[in-house]
């Protein structure tokens, strides 16, 4: 058989099908996505000279990341932010996927996951902006808690600190960590809840104990979706947060554009992504067992 | 239904939550004031009026709407040969590839942001809103991958097979068969697109050199609060306008679940 014959052999097959229709879009992700993030990796190990890049191998990037004290103040306070607010938004997101899963009429689902999705497509930046009105000193909810005599000086914690970040990463994450968890939830067959309480279970327990373990997946893929992100957002800090709510993303923006660092300013972007990615290889490996599917 | 009762309170709370900015969004664009602060002034329309006067605001519009316009076309067609490749074949390493593709969905966006400047200004290119629309295409594929696959997923493959025995080449087959089975999907997928490449900041803001896109002239704005009650109008705009693009959205992906008979699991993510 010659090369050729080969060759249109395998161009019947279903896998020469698959590859060849996939194509455009790996080769575009491979151009656009995989090469530049090699790059990036690339020259945290460069040099960097004034206005341009020497091409010596080096670690003092990640020497610098990991010990000067201000970038690792910062490199700690977005993970813990990124921690709170994967926390906060799952744990708020669960009940609402769980009402509307369990509690609404079929033919209204649709209807409530559009009414949750629309806030998240409007204008971020404008979403953000109007955090900064709603928590500010004469904002919202300063100007009703003294309207209504709850305090008599505005409260000045909630805006220009880690709090305000939080509180305005958790808004704009909500459906992200929502849907997941609504799709597991929908997946679940409601004879195994009858069957649990048919066993003499309280609904309590069948929770704990049925519908819980098998809403995990769902639950662990919301983590994953406002986790990573969130480590890496950048206006919302940048807004709301104020010289003490300042996150990585803060940080790589000031070494690019106004320090023009780029080795450094790669060297805390991988750092920051190699972070993002043990953390979330732990607490995948710590749930393994509930992403084994049926057998 | 009683026993739903407090998860319903617990809801309408919620959404009040998701809602806020948005409700307190119009307040401001109508307040006859300058300072973005309670209490109300009084009813004005001059914002609006402003905006419209405004004229690199202008130019922003023109520059976005040509950027997601493109980015939408050209993320959707990358978007239908992965989601067709994916629900209808199986191949080596589909898992690796698929994952590599999808992976902006996940990866923050000024790493997407930065990568790619790095390697545009290492290859020499100037920054323009092409170099956007690079970055814009690439972030807008999961997503329309998402909805697409969906689409394909619900189609028969009997009425494929029945258009070869019938003597219809590939081509014509999908042209003829497929297409218009999965149009209404397409149409979602554009839509989406569209608003998440209007929307977009971190990437324009590293990538669109001294060209001006709608939010990168937002964020500028926020640094004269002069110039903020003008932003608010622009955004009750922007919220009607995405509000309406959404429902069409939504309408035509429902209406392509429904006409391949496929089920309605809800949601565009």
């Amino acid at each position: 058989m010659s090369a050729g014959q080969r060759w249109r052999n395998w161009r019947q097959t279903e896998a020469a099908n698959g590859l060849l229709m996939v194509s455009p879009t790996v080769i575009y992700a491979i151009l656009m996505l995989a090469a530049p993030l090699g790059t990036i990796l690339l020259y945290s190990f460069l040099t960097d000279g004034y206005l341009q890049i020497i091409r010596e191998f080096t670690i003092a990037n990640y020497v610098e990341a990991w010990t000067n004290e201000l970038y690792r103040t910062v490199m700690i306070r977005s993970l813990g932010v990124s921690m709170t607010v994967t926390l906060v938004t799952v744990l708020l997101a669960f009940p609402i996927a769980y009402f509307v899963s369990f509690h609404v009429e079929a033919s209204k689902k649709s209807m409530w996951l559009f009414l949750i999705t629309i806030p998240f497509w409007t204008s971020y930046l404008i979403r953000v902006f109007l955090w900064k009105v709603i928590l500010g000193y004469n904002g919202v909810v300063n100007s009703s808690l003294l309207g209504i005599g709850v305090i008599d000086q505005p409260l000045d914690f909630i805006l220009y600190n880690v709090n305000s970040v939080v509180i305005t990463l958790a808004h704009a994450y909500a459906p992200f960590a929502i849907l997941p968890i609504f799709v597991a939830l929908e997946k679940i067959d409601r004879s195994l809840l009858e069957a649990g309480q048919d066993l003499g279970e309280t609904k309590f327990r069948t929770f704990l104990r049925v519908t819980l373990p098998l809403a995990m997946p769902g639950v662990i893929a919301s983590v994953l979706i406002v986790f990573i992100p969130t480590i890496g957002d950048y206006v919302t800090p940048q807004l709301v947060g104020g010289p003490e709510g300042r996150m990585v993303a803060n940080l790589i923006q000031l070494q690019y554009l106004k320090l023009d660092n780029y080795p450094l300013g790669s060297a805390i972007a991988v750092s920051a992504m190699a972070i993002v990615t043990l953390v979330s290889v732990i607490f995948v490996g710590l749930n393994r067992r509930y992403l084994k599917g049926p057998k | 239904m009683m026993k739903g009762g407090w998860f319903k309170v617990y809801a309408i709370g919620y959404l009040l939550f998701l809602y806020a900015p948005i409700i307190i969004l119009p307040m401001f664009a109508f307040n006859d004031a300058t300072v973005i602060a309670f209490p109300l002034s009084g009813f004005s329309t001059r914002w609006f009026s402003a905006m419209l006067e405004e004229p690199t605001l202008r130019i922003a519009v023109k520059n976005s709407l040509f950027i997601a316009v493109t980015s939408s076309v050209l993320a959707t067609t990358l978007g239908i040969f992965a989601a067709r490749a994916s629900t209808r074949y199986r191949f080596p390493m589909k898992t690796g590839l698929m994952g590599l593709i999808m992976l902006p969905l996940v990866l923050p966006e000024i790493i997407v942001a930065v990568s790619l400047l790095v390697v545009l200004l290492g290859l020499g290119v100037n920054l323009s809103l092409w170099t956007v629309i690079l970055g814009h295409v690439l972030i807008c594929t999961p997503f329309t991958i998402a909805i697409l696959s969906s689409a394909f997923q619900s189609l028969d493959q009997s009425l494929e097979e029945a258009a070869y025995d019938l003597g219809e080449s590939a081509a014509s087959t999908f042209r003829l068969i497929i297409l218009p089975l999965v149009m209404p999907g397409i149409i979602s997928s554009l839509l989406i697109s569209f608003t998440i490449s209007l929307d977009e900041f971190i990437i324009a803001f590293f990538l669109a050199g001294t060209e001006p896109t709608l939010p990168v002239y937002i964020f500028s704005q926020f640094r004269f609060p002069a110039a903020v009650p003008v932003i608010m109008a622009l955004g009750t705009v922007l919220v009607c306008l995405s509000i309406l693009l959404l429902t069409i959205a939504e309408y035509f992906r429902r209406r392509g679940i429904a006409k391949s008979g496929g089920k309605d699991t809800g949601g565009f993510l």
